[in-house]
């Protein structure tokens, strides 16, 4: 998955540096004509977006617009009653969230989806499911060889948990944590799955500011540092207007403005939307 | 040493190796419930099918001869071979393997998503559905099982006893041996769960579904490994009890002790299961012991049942149960 992730598009005639720096490359995911309904709901109406190899892209809008929808889509949680995911240049058949998940896509929920009877370390260690390949006859027989393995993973592990500087809650189940740490131990396992493409539901939703600027900080880091493509939904602006390159603006399962930060921000439909406007 | 004392531990030696069963099949019943949230009710019939399947493929039975013959008017009962104990043992327990694969695939796979009481009716169903497969498959007599577990009393027990207190206890071979098995059994189940990759996919889904899917982890294969494991548990049950009662249908309802110690230990706890079979397997047979001639004897049908019913209204959760917070 890593060299999926660094078969870099520099030789892409779409791909451009930021002014911080970082090379966006073509596009990765690709969202053509998205409809989801649920019964008579309609949560998405044909929408297409895309997201381009490492920028962070943010999808805002009022409660109930479709956001979180929209992630369960690319994630595989949900299954669109019309419309075309492509990824990486290929068309998605449809697939199971776990199979997305072994795709290099690794996401967090806005409701924690943590598993609370395991310590810190163990919850991350399970994004590192997929890169043990020893079976279990291998396991039973050649203990070595598993064991050789699990050091390794938990190596990895061990990096991300200095990274996210939760050195101190190792050990610590996960269901006695304060929900500022319980959001951090989720992007820790997600990271440790080393995605490719990385989706946040609300990664800073009821965190104080001195969490948030923790949370935004770990955001930049990992997207800098590597190179990783991040979809967020986020529903402070301050937040979203720093950390992103480009923002789609949904509400009422539609979208509603799609573009830079500054040319969102300017976004007649936008503003009212956010005003409250009344719809017709 | 008083009598009376002596007799009261020679039956709650007793008692311990009646639990251990009772706790293999509740064992089972914890593997599926923790995994997926279902209760199943078939567990019993599971330990049932394992052992008629093993003695079924030891005898070299023809499978459905009874069938085949009625259809094809033949005579076919057997293929005159006998299996080696050991390759029937692996035999049957393919057998189960494939069982749980056909119950994802053709029953639960259809029903994620629906609530609990309807995974449970089905698992009602499946009990049903069991009771008549398998006497169709491998016939409707009481089956014998051997193979090959020490049977008889065991003498160095009575010996030791005898020369410590002056009365011997009468221990039998087979429970010991069942408690030995029953004891590795759980140890390697801990083991595979704690140091696994697929031991740690399975407490994952156990604890929580989407975060499961999320960290790649496939629900089906999970569910058909836990009940693959849980049909593993079956066999070794059905071996135990077989050797000792031999094989019929109605096994399957002494099975359904596993109940009363699911509401003692509480249904996600593996340590749970085994000590909530322990305390069942040792009351039931002290309060025989001790209660029983006083109201007229054959209290072991009801007394598990009751012991569970006033567990219930202290504890529910079971002895070592979740505690059940209402989520707001
Ligand atoms: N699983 C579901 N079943 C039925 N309806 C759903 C489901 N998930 C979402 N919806 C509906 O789809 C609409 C969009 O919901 P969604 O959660 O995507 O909004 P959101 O933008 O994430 O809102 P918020 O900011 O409150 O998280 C809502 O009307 C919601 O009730
Ligand atoms: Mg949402």
């Amino acid at each position: 998955m890593m060299d999926a992730m660094n078969m870099s598009t520099d030789t892409n005639p779409d791909s451009y540096v930021t002014d911080d720096g970082r090379t966006i490359g073509g596009v990765v995911m690709d969202l053509k004509n998205i409809t989801l309904r649920f019964g008579g709901v309609v949560a998405i109406k044909d929408i297409s977006f895309d997201i381009r190899e490492g920028e962070i892209r943010a999808i805002i809008g009022p409660n109930g617009a479709g956001k979180s929808s929209m992630l369960n889509v690319i994630s595989g949680f949900y299954k669109p009653q019309e419309g075309e995911v492509w990824f990486r240049g290929k068309k998605r058949p449809p697939m199971r969230p776990y199979q997305v998940a072994q795709q290099g896509l690794a996401r967090t929920f806005q409701n924690i989806a943590l598993f609370d009877g395991m310590s810190v370390l163990d919850n991350i260690m399970t994004g590192r499911l997929n890169y043990m390949k020893t079976n279990m006859l291998q396991q039973a027989i050649w203990w070595g060889k598993a064991e050789k393995e699990e050091l390794e993973n938990r190596e990895k592990v061990e990096k991300v948990i200095d990274f996210l500087e939760i050195q101190h809650i190792r050990k610590t189940p996960v269901g006695r944590l304060p929900y500022g740490l319980k959001k951090r131990v989720e992007l820790a396992r997600a990271l440790a799955a080393e995605p490719s493409l990385l989706l946040l539901d609300e990664p800073m939703a009821g965190m104080n500011v001195e969490e948030k600027e923790d949370m935004s900080r770990f955001i930049l880091d990992v997207n800098d540092e590597f190179g990783t493509t991040i979809a967020l939904i986020e529903h402070d602006m301050g937040v979203v207007m720093d950390l992103s390159d480009r923002v789609v603006v949904m509400d009422y399962g539609k979208k509603i403005g799609d573009g830079t930060p500054d040319e969102v921000r300017n976004n007649q439909d936008v503003i009212d939307a956010y005003l409250g406007v009344a719809h017709d | 040493m008083p009598e009376q004392l002596l007799f009261a531990m020679e039956v709650t030696l007793n008692g311990l190796m009646a639990g251990v069963l009772y706790a293999l099949v509740a064992l089972g019943f914890v593997l599926i419930f923790k995994a997926s949230g279902i209760f199943n009710f078939a567990q019993g019939m599971l330990v049932v099918f394992a052992a008629m399947t093993l003695v079924g493929v030891q005898q070299g039975q023809v499978p459905f001869a009874h069938l085949i013959n009625t259809i094809f008017g033949t005579k076919v009962h057997d293929f005159g071979w006998t299996v080696p104990t050991f390759l029937a043992i692996i035999v049957a327990g393919a057998a189960m393997v494939f069982v749980a694969w056909i119950i994802e695939k053709y029953i639960l796979h259809h029903l994620v998503g629906q609530p609990d009481i309807i995974l449970f009716m089905a698992t009602i169903g499946m009990w049903y559905f069991m009771h008549g497969f398998a006497p169709l498959m491998w016939g409707s007599e009481v089956m014998k099982l051997d193979v090959g577990l020490a049977q008889g009393l065991n003498d160095p027990v009575l010996n030791a006893t005898e020369a410590l207190f002056g009365y011997g206890f009468f221990l039998d071979n087979l429970d010991i041996v069942a408690a030995v098995i029953a004891a590795i059994l759980v140890a390697s189940l801990v083991l595979f769960s704690q140091y696994t990759k697929q031991g740690r996919a399975m407490r994952a889904v156990a604890d929580d579904h989407q975060a499961a899917l999320s960290v790649g982890i496939s629900l089906r294969f999970i569910w058909v490994l836990v009940w693959s494991l849980a049909g593993v548990v079956a066999l070794v049950a059905g071996i135990m009890w077989g050797s000792k009662s031999g094989v019929q249908i109605s096994l399957a309802e002494v099975a359904l002790k596993a109940l009363p110690v699911l509401m003692l230990g509480g249904c996600t706890s593996i340590p749970g299961a085994i000590i909530g079979g322990l305390i069942i397997g040792v009351g039931e047979q002290l309060f025989e012991f001790a209660i029983g001639p006083l109201v007229g004897g054959a209290t072991q049908a009801w007394f598990a049942y009751v012991l569970a019913l006033i567990f219930l209204i202290f504890r529910p959760q079971g002895l070592f149960g979740e505690k059940i917070i209402e989520r707001v």
